[in-house]
This record gives C-alpha cells, sequence and structure tokens, in this order.
C-alpha cells in the first residue's frame, strides 16, 4: 500500500470520527414506474469525503448522485443535505441546489451564453451578487480550470474537455460545498479525459467533498477516501480504494472489476 | 513472400497546408455548372427563361411603359394608353391608406405609424438603447390615443387598471406568506390581479376619466371606428395581433407544459378550442354575440373586440409553434438549470425560452404572416380594410371594370409587409447563431 493511500485512509478515519456529515441517506427507495431502480439506499458522506461510484450500467449510480438534489425525486426514505432535509418544499430544494454543484455527462451548458455569462448566470440570478464581483469570481475559477483565455467564446466553439471544464468552472462559481459528477468524462475523447481529470484532482485537494459517478478507475484509486460499488439498484460493496481493488468481497464486484480491468 | 510491401511506414516530413484548387472558368463556368450541366437541365433552363421573357413582355409595357397615372375616369386612360389605369390609385391613394378618417386630422394615424418604428426598434434590434423599451411598453396606449382621440383620461385609466392588477401579483403573495402554498398563494394573486384589472375596466374606468376630464380637459378630438379603413386599419389589427400573440402564445406554451392540471386544461382548452374554429366563426362572435356577455351599456368598440379575436386566433398557433420548440431543447438544459438552483420562472426566462424561441423563429414568423394577411377577412363583418375599399371604387362609375391594378396594389401593400418581416427573421436567425452545440 502506498503511502498516499494510507494518508487518505487517515484522513478518511478523522472524517468519520469528527461526525461532521454532509449528506445522509437513509432507507431511501426509489422507483421509475414499476421499475424499483434503488434499494435501501444507505449512506453517510462526510465533510471532505471524496467517494467514487461505480458500476454496471443501470446500476443505478446515476439516479443516486441525481436524487442528492433532486433532479429526481424518491419515493421512501430520506435524504438530508447538509442539514436540510429533501422535501417537495420547492424553497428547500432550491436552497440545496443552490449548496450542490452537478457535473453532467454532456456538460449541458448553455449555448446561447458565453463562458463567461455561463458562470456568472447563477450567482447573479440566485445569489444576487452585482456583476462585477461575479465576473471576477468566475474569471477566477476559469484561471483555475485552465481556461480563462476562452471566457468570451461561446461553449459550440470549445471542444469537450473544455467544455467540460468550464461547466466545472460554472458549478465552482456558485461556491458550493458538495460537488456531484455525474459521469463526467464518458463523453470525451481520450485525448480529453485527462485534463478534465486533472481539474477534478485539483479540486479533490482543496477539500471539496466530492461525490464522482465514474469508471476512471485510475482516478479513484488517486483520489477517492472510499469506493462504493452498486448493481441493480443496490449498494453491493463499498470499501477503501486499495482493499476494494486489491481484495473485493462480493462475486459481482470481481466479476465488475475484472471485465473494465482486463484491457 | 516475395514482393509484398513491409507494413511500417514513417512520414519523413510535415505536408503543408496549400490553398484549395481554383475554381474553374468564373460566370461561364458557373452557368455550364449549374444551368447547363446536361441535357435536361440545358432544356429546363430554356424554357423557364422564355417563360420569364414572356411574362416580363406582358407586365413591363403594361405596367411601366403604357401605364396612366393622370386620369379621372378608366375611359380617360384609355383615351391616354392602353396600360395599366394607375390613375385610380393615384386618385384614391389617401383613401387606401387612411379609410375615412378625416382629412385634417390624418397627422395623427402618421405620428402613430411613425412612432410605431421607435417603439419597435429595441424589441427589434439589441443596439437600441434598452431604456426606450419603457416607451415601447406605453406605446399601444399612445397609438389608441392617436388614433381614436377623445380624453386622454382614458387610456391613462388603463394604465391603472394594469398597475392595480401588477400591484395584486407583487404584494398579495407576501400577505399569506406561511399561511398558504407559494405557488398556490402566486397563482391566487395572479387570478386576484387579472380579476381586479378586468372589474376596473369594466365599472371603474369610465368615472375615472370623466371625474379627471372635469378637473383637467386634456383630449383629441374623437374619431369614430366606422372611420377608420385601408391600410391604416389592417395596420392595426396586424400589428396588436402580433405584439399580443407572442407574449400570450408563450404563456399558453408553457401553461400547457405545466405540472398543476387546472392551469394545464385551462391552456390545452384554449388552444385546442380556438384552433378548431374558424377565424371567420370568432370574428362573427366579435361582432354580434360578445356584447351579450358584456355587462349591459358597456360601449366596446368594434375594432378592439376584433383585435381580440385576431389576438387569440394567433396565440393558439404561436402557442404550438412554441411548445415545438421547448420540445426541441435537450431535457439536460432544464436539468443544468435546476442543478444551478434558479426557480422556474428564471429558468424559463433566462435558459429555456431565449433558446426555445431562437429555435422556432420561423415558424413565429409563419404565424405572423399568417396573422397578418388574415386581416383582410374584416371585410366579413363590414369592416373597411383595403380589400373592403374596394368594392365601393369598383361599384364607382368611373372605375369601372378595373380590377388587376386594384388588387395588384393591394397584393404589393400586402407582399412588402410580409417580405420585410421574413428578411428580418432570417437576419435574426443569423445574428442570434452562436456555433452549433
Amino acid at each position: 500500500m502506498t503511502a498516499a493511500a494510507t494518508e487518505r485512509d487517515e484522513e478518511r478515519r478523522a472524517m468519520t470520527a469528527s461526525g461532521e456529515v454532509a449528506i445522509d441517506i437513509a432507507g431511501m427507495n426509489k422507483w421509475f414506474g414499476e421499475f424499483h431502480v434503488l434499494r435501501d439506499i444507505n449512506l453517510t458522506v462526510y465533510r471532505g469525503e471524496r467517494i467514487v461510484v461505480c458500476g454496471p450500467s443501470g446500476s443505478g449510480k446515476s439516479t443516486l448522485i441525481r436524487c442528492i438534489n433532486a433532479l429526481e425525486g424518491h419515493q421512501a426514505g430520506r435524504i438530508v443535505v447538509e442539514g436540510t432535509e429533501l422535501s417537495s418544499d420547492i424553497k428547500n430544494i432550491d436552497r440545496i441546489r443552490s449548496e450542490v454543484g452537478m457535473c453532467f455527462q454532456h456538460f449541458n451548458l448553455f449555448p446561447h451564453l458565453s463562458v463567461i455569462e455561463n458562470c456568472t448566470l447563477a450567482p447573479i440570478w440566485v445569489r444576487r451578487e452585482p456583476k462585477k464581483e461575479a465576473e471576477d469570481r468566475a474569471r477566477y475559477f476559469l484561471e483555475r480550470v485552465k481556461i480563462g483565455d476562452q471566457a468570451l467564446k461561446y461553449p459550440g466553439q470549445l471542444s469537450g474537455g473544455q467544455q467540460q471544464r468550464v461547466a466545472i468552472a460554472r458549478s465552482l462559481c456558485m461556491q458550493p460545498r458538495i460537488m456531484l459528477f455525474d459521469e463526467p468524462t464518458s463523453a470525451l475523447d481520450p485525448e480529453m479525459i485527462k485534463e478534465v481529470l486533472d481539474v477534478m484532482v485539483d479540486l479533490a485537494e482543496s477539500g471539496m467533498t466530492m461525490l464522482v459517478v465514474s469508471h476512471e478507475m485510475g482516478f479513484a484509486r488517486q483520489v477517492a477516501h472510499r469506493i462504493i460499488f452498486m448493481d441493480e439498484g443496490q449498494i453491493v460493496e463499498q470499501n477503501e480504494p486499495e482493499a476494494f481493488f486489491n481484495n473485493p468481497q462480493s462475486e459481482r464486484t470481481k466479476l465488475f472489476l475484472s471485465q473494465i480491468l482486463s484491457h | 513472400m516475395a514482393g509484398e510491401k513491409p507494413v511500417a511506414f514513417v512520414a519523413e516530413r510535415q505536408i503543408p497546408p496549400s490553398p484549395p484548387p481554383v475554381r474553374t472558368g468564373g460566370a461561364l463556368g458557373w452557368a455550364r455548372d449549374n444551368l447547363f450541366s446536361g441535357v435536361f437541365n440545358s432544356v429546363a433552363t430554356l424554357l423557364s427563361l422564355a417563360f420569364v421573357a414572356y411574362i416580363l413582355a406582358m407586365v413591363v409595357p403594361w405596367l411601366f411603359l403604357d401605364s396612366v397615372w393622370n386620369a379621372s375616369s378608366l375611359q380617360g386612360c384609355r383615351q391616354v394608353d392602353d396600360g395599366a389605369c394607375l390613375a385610380v390609385i393615384n386618385e384614391r391613394f389617401l383613401q387606401f391608406v387612411f379609410g375615412f378618417y378625416p382629412e385634417e386630422l390624418r397627422w395623427r394615424p402618421i405620428l402613430a405609424f411613425v412612432l410605431l418604428f421607435v417603439a419597435i426598434w429595441p424589441a427589434l434590434f439589441s443596439s437600441a438603447p434598452r431604456k426606450l423599451l419603457i416607451f415601447s411598453a406605453l406605446y399601444p396606449l399612445l397609438a389608441y390615443w392617436l388614433i381614436w382621440g377623445g380624453s386622454l383620461w382614458g387610456p391613462v385609466g388603463a394604465v391603472v387598471g394594469i398597475a392595480i392588477g401588477w400591484a395584486c401579483i407583487r404584494f398579495l403573495p407576501p400577505l399569506v406568506r406561511g399561511r398558504l402554498d407559494e405557488g398556490l398563494a402566486f397563482l391566487a394573486a395572479v387570478g386576484a390581479g387579472i380579476l381586479a384589472t378586468a372589474l376596473w375596466w369594466l365599472f371603474c374606468v369610465i368615472a375615472f376619466e370623466d371625474a379627471l376630464s372635469a378637473v383637467l380637459a386634456i383630449g383629441l378630438e374623437p374619431v369614430e371606428s366606422a372611420r377608420l379603413g385601408g391600410f391604416l386599419l389592417s395596420t392595426i389589427i396586424g400589428v396588436s395581433g402580433i405584439a399580443g400573440s407572442l407574449p400570450i402564445g408563450i404563456v399558453l406554451a408553457l401553461g400547457r407544459q405545466s405540472n398543476l392540471i387546472l392551469i394545464k386544461a385551462v391552456c390545452v382548452g384554449f388552444i385546442e378550442f380556438i384552433r378548431g374554429v374558424p377565424l371567420i366563426t370568432l370574428l362573427f362572435v366579435a361582432w354580434l354575440l360578445l356584447s351579450y356577455f358584456l355587462p349591459p351599456g358597456t360601449e366596446f368598440d368594434l375594432i378592439l373586440r376584433v383585435v381580440i379575436m385576431v389576438t387569440a386566433f394567433a396565440s393558439a398557433y404561436m402557442a404550438e409553434v412554441i411548445r415545438g420548440g421547448l420540445a426541441g431543447l435537450p431535457a439536460g438544459q432544464y436539468e443544468a438549470a435546476d442543478s444551478l438552483g434558479l426557480d422556474y420562472w428564471k429558468s424559463m426566462r433566462l435558459i429555456i425560452l431565449p433558446q426555445a424561441l431562437k429555435i422556432s423563429i420561423p415558424g413565429i414568423v409563419n404565424t405572423f404572416i399568417g396573422l397578418f394577411k388574415d386581416t383582410t377577412l374584416v371585410i366579413i363583418i363590414g369592416l373597411l380594410d383595403p380589400v373592403g375599399l374596394l368594392q365601393p371604387i369598383r361599384a364607382d362609375q368611373n372605375w369601372n371594370g378595373i380590377v388587376w391594378e386594384l388588387y395588384g396594389f393591394i397584393a404589393l401593400f400586402f407582399f412588402i409587409f410580409c417580405f420585410a418581416m421574413s428578411r428580418y427573421s432570417m437576419y435574426l436567425e443569423r445574428n442570434l447563431d452562436v456555433g452549433h452545440r
């Protein structure tokens, strides 16, 4: 086990011991019509923790993180985000959404707005910040994702990797306490995956609480405190990364790992 | 195996970019490529050219070379030359434009028409100063006052009604905060606002107008609706319909997508009913039936009623056009707006509608053009739009027998307006195009 990994495990134990909970999901169930997509999910995420969620397609991992900012509603159980329980109350949902940033597989930038306008829109309209302040912060985060020189372009003029980095900057401009990533590199050409992962590693080092749905196992090994494996709507296995990769317990996890690591 | 090439290959140098080959032969080459590229195409080109030449040979001498501008009757025209008798348009031009609007007051519609361009300037071109939008918002009432005249306090009373409605929507929800669901409170406030405005307009405006007129009488000489006609009338109905149908259509399209059953039902019912009924039926309703539904003694102008019906008709179509645009947006745009914490109205206004409307531009302009041409249907209920003015002219002994010149002139008027709208929509599409997704 590498020194970095050991250090990370120590970090995680300290977070758990601190008891500062960012997200608490208890007994959560969800159905799409008749289809039971999430089954009895129990998950506690501590402040500063970085979790990678993996699993075969259709296992419910995207749905799980989309429930955390109420892009999907849940039918049973409870989800508490930063002390606020998700209910049907619109005020609660909007407050949680402004605390939780999200990056999508297909970036979902606003094509009719320039890069900088994409980044300043929510701070100006949701947080009611002065335009100047919002722009200054947008420029800071665009620099941080190494794309400051493209601020006046439109999303359609950027490559996929650049667009995803803008999407990350857009979320960060709301100064969220939690960042959700829904397969952020799955729609990218191989050459561009690294530039996005680099930004995410940088973000991880800054102490952000992160939930990442991803198949980038190298990234998971490098930054995750915990890895969660889902299959058929339930959490099948979770562990610290070294233990997860080197010594998977369930048969399904072993099969999954053998399939994605064999090439 | 002998003679087989080795697989390995390494490029020895970077091939520099070079300009594309020059296209062959300028205009002649273009003609050969596009007009005479084969036997069939050559024949088709020649036949088309012959047809165009044939039409021009008929029209040009008739309309330009042999036409008569100055005569007092068709016979007079014929004595001069055998081309188009444009003297009729020369003589009746002002009537075509204004109908029977009093001659000495015609500066008022002209001023209103000029101000129309000031009012739509900020709506059409983003380079215009934003402050002008205030003028645009007040323009409808200003134009109404200029054209119909009367006391200034009438339009002011109408503005007060709108202000009352707005105040209901703005200040009622905070009063019930905590006791009522937020969305429900907002809906209730909108309902109360509309009701308050309607009640004010129906019962209080006249008293308001009389009271203030007694204090300070400012007014223009009133002009009856029956004296309005011609292109003035078409423009009034068309422009009001266009200006009204877009916002109402947007609201209907959003309502149709709403999760609130009642709102959805009202919007779907309105759209389907209005779309399922011919415009002429609606115009008859406006003409004959509407007064049964209004409080007795309400003086409700016929042109205003027609404008309301035409607007409602176009709104239903507009709603469906915009719904198409809304459906054309990827779900990711809604999700991204949600995930940033934007509420429904902000995400609609800032994210969804700008894109949906851009996709819908061709359909929207199509509806505008259709609406503008449909204004000629008001002839059915006795209003004297340009087509309505034709009948008395053709019945006039002096001009009896003239057909082409008059219809052609009206067609030209509508063509200019519709073509301008079409061109503007193309400009707008180009201007809003900021790269593919």
